[in-house]
């Protein structure tokens, strides 16, 4: 007999099960809407310019492969910092933040949720706007914390219920953890407005809550990398000491290479070089050091001047053909007739977009027409 | 780490081969990974492990998750036996590590959720080599279902692996005890040049019928330390078992890196599914292994030479990267302070450090430590 007799089947990836079914299909016509992945105008995979420049010069170099420190390298995790909080961050002077490499969003999600486990004692509680991306749940529940939920997206309206938000916000229990979506919300899109952002700052201050930025569009959003870290910069600004994490799957291509980063702003530097250390326990025992190659290329290329200006281009390139299939979308459903109003398309931002498709209608439009989304009505633009 | 005569990092030219044609591949692109990793890579690597002419490939039964680093393959697996092993969420099981061991196994465990981890006898400082008999009797005494950590090759850190007898004893306590073999491999083929005879010990239990799991690294073998490849081999009873611990492998995945990183990954499937390139790479393994080995066989003469107090054979009845010279606190603080050689305080030295420069150096500062610190 086994060790593993009664270890059940998983259930399967929800995400991936879509372009699992996707493969099947035969239908010469069928599409995949349930990729998390930016798809060119061909429908192809895009390596960017700056990262194919950013490797050429890499190879260049002819670098060793030594372990990089725990806390990943060090060109990258500065760069990193600086992206996310802006070259004149009052934060990023004094040194009172600490940012180690992570493995991509994912990773660098994980290492956090860790570390609140380890060190925030005041509560187990992270609450997640309704609907949040899927893998927030498990990555918390893993890391030793639970879940609860405030109200973000309305059903119908298709964008943000921010009434119920404020009101759920406003009775978190003090001292709890509340995680936002920096910009590109995931998977609805749908994004406060700056003036929106400025209340929740003022609520989440009184709650006295800790705050979980995840920002995984940064540029990608808006084609803009100031306006969509926006609301990061503010709450830093309004003395709100943030926790963040970044990844750069999306906004440099750089999907299967991992990079990412997690960052605490603290009170002080002694702060900083104290959580630093605590953070570094908690990446030793998980995998060590993290893999260079990602990390490399982000930061040649946020540390080139030259590069640095091509990536900000190519990332408005992708923003913008996404921002342009928003829009022809909304016209075209238009045109084919169709007088439900679908402004919501257009006034959703990033890489996804709530159609507002109820279950029944996804499952006709994947049997009877092979154009595969999750089940959700979500869509990838 | 390695480092060549010259006291410098290698990328193994292999490697640099590899990469450039990765570069010039044109279709390539960087794609998110499957949650379990590059296929070519996990098949190569599992195969690597358990040798190409292994039944328990051909029965299917073999899974294979590619990890970051050895780490990382590791606690994928503290993380899944923790959950899945000897009931659900079994906090409680034993899990045992080697006296001394490496030291990020305690915390791998201990971050897993694993709440009694404990030691079985190893190192033998007085004959200054395996302590056999208070192995199996630790064995011999763990609760039944304990978790063993074992190296498969060139121990971290005392260099010393047992003999294929002895392996054989510890099986037999271990399948009698119902005891789970849990192998470190950092080292397969950097220990003796030889990819099999470095495999021995797994590939043994798994003849004998053992479940087990294997954590690779291929940092130091394929000198692609800050590429953290790494691969979890899984061996089961049949291809169901396997089947249905990948799928909650694969969960356990996804709330920790989500997908692993592909460079390293490619480089690695590439050198191992080409005959030529992997002669290539066989080669440039050999010529790691061989420079420690030469390095482990002059400091000992060297040793014997000056007729410097104790017995010297242990340097090459050891082997991998690391020795433990039996030099003690005392004279390990002589070395640092007085002859500016740098090793641990319990005398372990890394045998990559050692030069056709520096051995004689290295050598007399030995002597005069061992006759002038008693």
């Amino acid at each position: 007999s086994s060790w593993w007799s009664h270890v059940e089947m998983g259930p399967p990836d929800p995400i991936l099960g879509v372009t699992e079914a996707y493969k099947r299909d035969t239908n010469s016509k069928k599409m995949n809407l349930g990729v998390g992945a930016y798809r060119d105008d061909n429908g192809k995979p895009y390596v960017l310019n700056c990262v194919r420049k950013a490797e050429a010069m890499i190879a260049s170099k002819k670098m060793d492969k030594e372990y990089l420190p725990i806390g990943g390298l060090a060109d990258f995790t500065r760069a990193s910092a600086e992206l996310a909080l802006g070259e004149n961050s009052e934060a990023l002077k004094s040194g009172r933040y600490v940012t180690v490499q992570g493995i991509s969003g994912t990773g660098s999600l994980r290492i956090g949720a860790n570390f609140l486990q380890r060190f925030f004692k005041a509560s187990r509680d992270v609450y997640l706007p309704k609907p949040s991306w899927g893998n927030h749940t498990p990555i918390f529940r893993d890391a030793g914390m639970q879940l609860q939920a405030y109200r973000y997206y309305d059903p119908k309206t298709c964008s943000l219920d921010f009434s119920g938000a404020m009101d759920d916000i406003s009775k978190i229990p003090e001292k709890s953890i509340i995680l936002l979506h920096a910009c590109a919300h995931n998977p609805t899109g749908v994004d406060p407005r700056q003036e929106q952002w400025k209340e929740l700052a003022a609520t989440v201050k009184k709650r006295n809550l800790l705050v979980y930025f995840d920002m995984a569009y940064q540029g990608f959003a808006s084609g803009d990398i100031n306006r969509d870290a926006w609301a990061v910069r503010y709450f830093i600004e309004q003395g709100i000491n943030i926790v963040l994490s970044q990844s750069f799957a999306k906004n440099m291509g750089l999907y299967g290479e991992r990079a990412g980063a997690f960052t605490v702003i603290c009170s002080d530097a002694d702060e900083a070089k104290r959580v630093e250390s605590q953070l570094k326990i908690l990446i030793r025992p998980m995998y060590s050091n993290p893999p260079v190659n990602g990390a490399r290329i982000a930061s040649m290329i946020l540390n080139t001047p030259d590069l640095r200006k091509e990536w900000l281009v190519e990332v408005k390139g992708m923003a913008d053909r996404i921002i342009s299939m928003r829009t022809q979308l909304v016209s075209n459903l238009k045109k084919e007739g169709s007088s439900r109003n679908w402004q919501h398309i257009t006034d959703q931002i990033g890489m996804f977009c709530f159609t507002g498709l109820k279950p029944e209608q996804v499952e006709r439009l994947i049997k009877e027409f092979s154009v595969y989304m999750t089940k959700d009505g979500r869509i990838s633009v | 780490a390695y480092r060549t005569d010259e006291g410098l990092p290698w990328v193994l030219p292999v490697v640099k081969k590899v990469e450039q044609m990765i570069a010039n591949d044109n279709s390539l692109n960087h794609e998110y990974l499957p949650i379990l990793g590059l296929p070519e890579f996990r098949a190569n690597a599992s195969r690597i492990a358990l040798g190409d002419d292994s039944p328990a490939i051909k029965e299917k039964r073999v899974g294979s998750v590619q990890s970051l680093g050895g780490t990382g393959a590791l606690r994928i697996g503290a993380e899944f036996l923790r959950r899945w092993y000897n009931g659900n969420n079994n906090t409680a099981t034993p899990v045992y590590v080697s006296t001394p061991t490496w030291e990020n196994h305690n915390s791998v465990f201990m971050d897993a959720g694993f709440k009694d981890i404990r030691t079985y006898h190893y190192w033998d400082a007085a004959k200054r080599g395996l302590d056999l008999q208070g192995l199996l009797n630790d064995m011999e005494h763990a609760p039944e279902f304990s978790i063993f950590i074992l190296h498969a090759c060139a121990h971290n850190p005392t260099g010393t692996d047992p003999t294929p007898e002895q392996w054989k004893q510890i099986a037999g306590v271990m399948k009698r005890r119902n005891l789970f073999p849990f192998f470190d491999s950092a080292y397969q083929g950097f220990a003796s040049g030889s990819l099999d005879k470095d495999a021995w010990a797994v590939r043994f239990f798994v003849s004998e019928g053992f479940e087990l799991f294997c954590a690779q690294s291929f940092s130091k073998n394929f000198g692609l330390y800050n590429e953290r490849v790494g691969n979890l081999t899984v061996v089961g009873k049949d291809a169901d078992n396997v089947q249905r611990v990948l799928s909650q492998m694969e969960k356990i995945v996804r709330t920790t890196w989500s997908n692993p990183p592909s460079q390293g990954a490619r480089i690695v499937a590439t050198t191992l599914s080409s005959p030529q390139l992997f002669d290539e790479w066989y080669g440039n393994v050999k010529t790691m292994a061989d420079r420690v080995l030469l390095m482990r066989s002059e400091l000992r003469s060297r040793l014997e030479a000056l007729g410097t107090p104790g017995t010297w054979n242990h340097i090459t009845d050891q082997i991998g990267m690391f020795s433990f010279t039996g030099l003690t606190p005392k004279q390990v603080e002589y070395m640092v302070k007085e002859k500016h050689i740098y090793l641990m305080g319990s005398g372990r030295i890394n045998m990559c450090g050692l030069t056709t420069k520096n051995l004689d150096y290295v050598a007399k500062s030995i002597h005069e430590a061992v006759t002038k610190i008693q």
